[in-house]
């Protein structure tokens, strides 16, 4: 009941904000809404925690500590990005850059975005797991060519077309999964529901379910945007408005990744650890490297942002293939702050673009000194995506490199490599932007700041002190992948 | 099996799937190819209509009858009155070297069949062998969009890609369970409603559907 009423709230408001959207108070009304939505998924999070373990998984929607976590995050961030999308909305109007009927589409889709999202997280079934991801995938794409530049229609076009082919793939694994899965549950719909293959997973058919693997992480793996399958994504985070910047970076991918876990987890109990694991390391270990060494030459800062969103997409892929509690528990903690500080940080380089009226690094400048919240929340959310303590994102990567130098030394170097690469990377991008005088043009907005340092905020919590009651969530949620 | 007969139709539906897949790849002028693609769509749909009465599995039908619906009528009318609309009917693909595609063609049927050999062992339905054509069409339908430089014939690859999915499962498993193919065709049918509105968006900021002209957003180096 509570799950339906999570996703009624989100297609409902969607379908008001398709005919009011260009209302004077349309904003408002997709706040209202992402928060309702919000306190929602709050109270499913506590009949979660009271029944200590899963909601009846029905044969639709389970809910247990990882996904939970996973919905209560996303109403999170869409909550906030809805309040900074009010300020940020309302000046790319004011600029001419969009007009009625765009804003009625760009509000109403955004609601069937996060619908999306949370159906793909909540579902019992495989089959609907991907037909969400490819709906939250058709939501966005004609909002990142929001602006109708030829610019922004060529990467809504490579995202359309890159993620079409690449979620193709996902599906055949799927196919493949509910082959090997009816030879033990039997025919029906029942097959491809989680709660039933996770029971069975050792009966699986150890060859299917290895062919299978290798369509759903290149399927799922496009989307998560890992190295070599991440052309579509620094075109498609960077063009469209930086809202959707800020939820394509800090929600779609964790959704494709939470996918992908789900997924090892089924493999792993067929066919042992290693396999999935293994592939998942090299997709992880070559995503962190390219896109550290690819940071280094960017000239856009919000292309330099969505390499950084490979980069972590990178780290946690990593984590995951390692497994162990204590590299699950790194990833699962990963997801959740990077999710945070990049939605913050993105918030902070649209205001700073506003300002300047470009997204080229060279001309940002001098941002303390013109706005200091803008500027110093660029910083600190640079700090913590760059894995300063005492961020969360340190504690994070922390956990990982320590379980790497326990489990898989050898793999400790290109790791810190990467890391160290990155930070370089976006410490001396980032530093000339901040600090020094204005640069000459520079326009005084009012920026939305509460979005910023609320995330902010969050992603400092588990660096300095993570509550025992969280920390006993995070490794239930860890022991269901095991 | 108790129906040689529909067995045997169905490795005939199935050769002719592959067949106007490489006939999809040689053609070069867009109201052909889709043309093509609607005869893709219905063999599809004659072929699921014939697995669903020789396996008894009457949810068939419903797929079978929304294939037709979809994939031989509503999406190459859009396609068609697009073209029209777009005034590119007589437009000619620049197609390079058919024939090494061909035969790029023929490695992917081939590695198909290599790959989907240890699942022809499980199975024990009548359809096992249509597997590898299905993996060959969603190949075969990637070549296409990786080969072809037009939005339009991209898409058409894109959309044959989905039919070779769609034969994937009907083949290994006698159709996904139903709550999936009804969602799979809703995402189908927003994605023609955005290729639709993409179509217009290229030409008017292009001047042409040819896709290399879209290549400003390439790394710099």
């Amino acid at each position: 009941m509570i799950i339906l009423s999570l996703l009624g709230i989100s297609i409902l408001v969607a379908l008001i904000l398709a005919f009011v959207g260009d209302w004077k108070y349309a904003p408002e009304v997709n706040i209202s809404g992402s928060l309702l939505t919000f306190a929602v998924s709050l109270v499913l999070a506590f009949q979660v925690y009271g029944e200590g373990g899963s909601v009846a998984g029905s044969t639709y929607f389970f809910v247990d500590y990882l996904n939970i976590s996973l919905v209560v995050l996303t109403t999170l961030v869409s909550t906030t990005t809805a309040i900074f999308s009010r300020r940020y909305m309302r000046l790319e109007r004011e600029h001419g850059r969009v007009g009625h009927w765009r804003m009625r589409f760009y509000h109403a889709m955004f609601q069937l975005f996060i619908f999306a999202m949370l159906i793909a997280l909540l579902t019992n079934n495989f089959g609907v797991l991907w037909i969400s991801m490819e709906l939250a995938t058709l939501a966005t794409v004609l909002l990142v060519s929001l602006y109708r530049t030829p610019n922004s229609i060529e990467a809504a076009w490579k995202y359309f077309i890159l993620c079409g082919v690449g979620i193709a793939q996902a599906l055949f694994g799927t196919v493949l999964l509910y082959f090997a899965a009816e030879r033990v549950l039997g025919a029906g719909g029942d097959a491809l529901l989680w709660t039933n293959l996770s029971r069975v997973s050792a009966q699986l058919d150890p060859t299917v379910l290895r062919l299978a693997f290798v369509f759903l992480m290149v399927g799922y793996g496009t989307k998560a945007g890992l190295v070599p399958l991440h052309n579509w994504l620094p075109d498609a985070h960077s063009e469209g408005p930086t809202p959707i910047s800020a939820v394509l970076s800090g929600l779609l991918l964790n959704i494709a990744l939470y996918a992908l876990i789900r997924c090892k987890a089924l493999v792993d109990g067929s066919l042992g650890p290693g396999f999935a694991g293994n592939i998942m390391m090299g997709f992880g270990l070559i995503s962190l490297l390219t896109a550290a060494f690819s940071m280094l030459r960017q000239k856009d800062i919000k292309r330099l942002f969505a390499y950084s969103s490979i980069e972590h997409m990178g780290i946690a892929t990593f984590a995951f293939g390692l497994g162990g509690p204590l590299a699950t528990f790194g990833g699962v903690l990963h997801m959740l702050v990077h999710s945070l500080a990049k939605s913050a940080t993105f918030f902070s380089v649209g205001h700073a673009a506003q300002m300047h009226g470009t997204q080229e690094m060279a001309k940002i400048r001098g941002l303390i000194k013109g706005n200091p919240a803008v500027g110093w929340g660029l910083f600190l959310g640079v700090m913590a995506l760059a894995g300063m303590p005492p961020f969360g994102i340190f504690t994070s990567e922390f956990l990982i490199l320590t379980a790497t130098m326990k489990e898989a030394p050898w793999l400790a170097p290109p790791l810190l490599l990467g890391l160290t690469v990155a930070f370089a990377a976006l410490f001396f991008k980032v530093q000339p932007m901040v600090a020094g005088g204005k640069a000459p043009g520079q326009q005084a907005l009012t920026a939305a700041n509460i979005p910023v340092f609320l995330h902010l905020a969050l992603v400092l919590a588990p660096g300095v002190y993570l509550p025992v009651f969280l920390a006993d969530w995070f490794h239930l949620a860890v022991e269901i992948l095991r | 099996m108790a129906h040689p007969l529909a067995a045997q139709l169905n490795s005939l539906l199935a050769a002719l799937i592959l067949l106007s897949a490489f006939a999809l790849l040689t053609q070069r002028k867009k109201m052909a190819i889709v043309h093509t693609f609607a005869w893709q769509g219905l063999f599809l749909a004659i072929s699921t209509a014939v697995i669903g009465f020789a396996s008894g599995e009457h949810h068939l039908y419903i797929s079978s009858l929304l294939t037709l619906a979809m994939k031989v009528i509503l999406l190459p009318y859009i396609l068609y009155s697009l073209i029209i609309k777009l005034k590119i009917h007589r437009e000619i693909d620049a197609v390079v070297n058919i024939p090494s595609t061909m035969l790029i063609g023929l490695v992917l049927v081939v590695f198909s069949y290599h790959l989907t050999a240890p699942i022809r062992e499980l199975s024990s339905l009548m359809t096992r062998s249509t597997l590898a054509v299905a993996l060959a069409t969603v190949m075969l339908g990637m070549l296409m969009m990786v080969t072809r430089r037009h939005a339009v014939t991209q898409i058409l690859g894109f959309l044959e890609m989905e039919n070779g999915l769609f034969f994937a499962a009907t083949s290994a498993t006698y159709g996904m369970p139903m709550v999936v193919e009804l969602g799979v065709a809703l995402d189908l049918l927003i994605a023609a409603f955005i290729f639709g509105i993409f179509f217009f968006h290229i030409n008017t900021n292009f001047d042409s559907l040819d896709v290399d002209q879209m290549a400003k957003l390439r790394e710099m180096d």
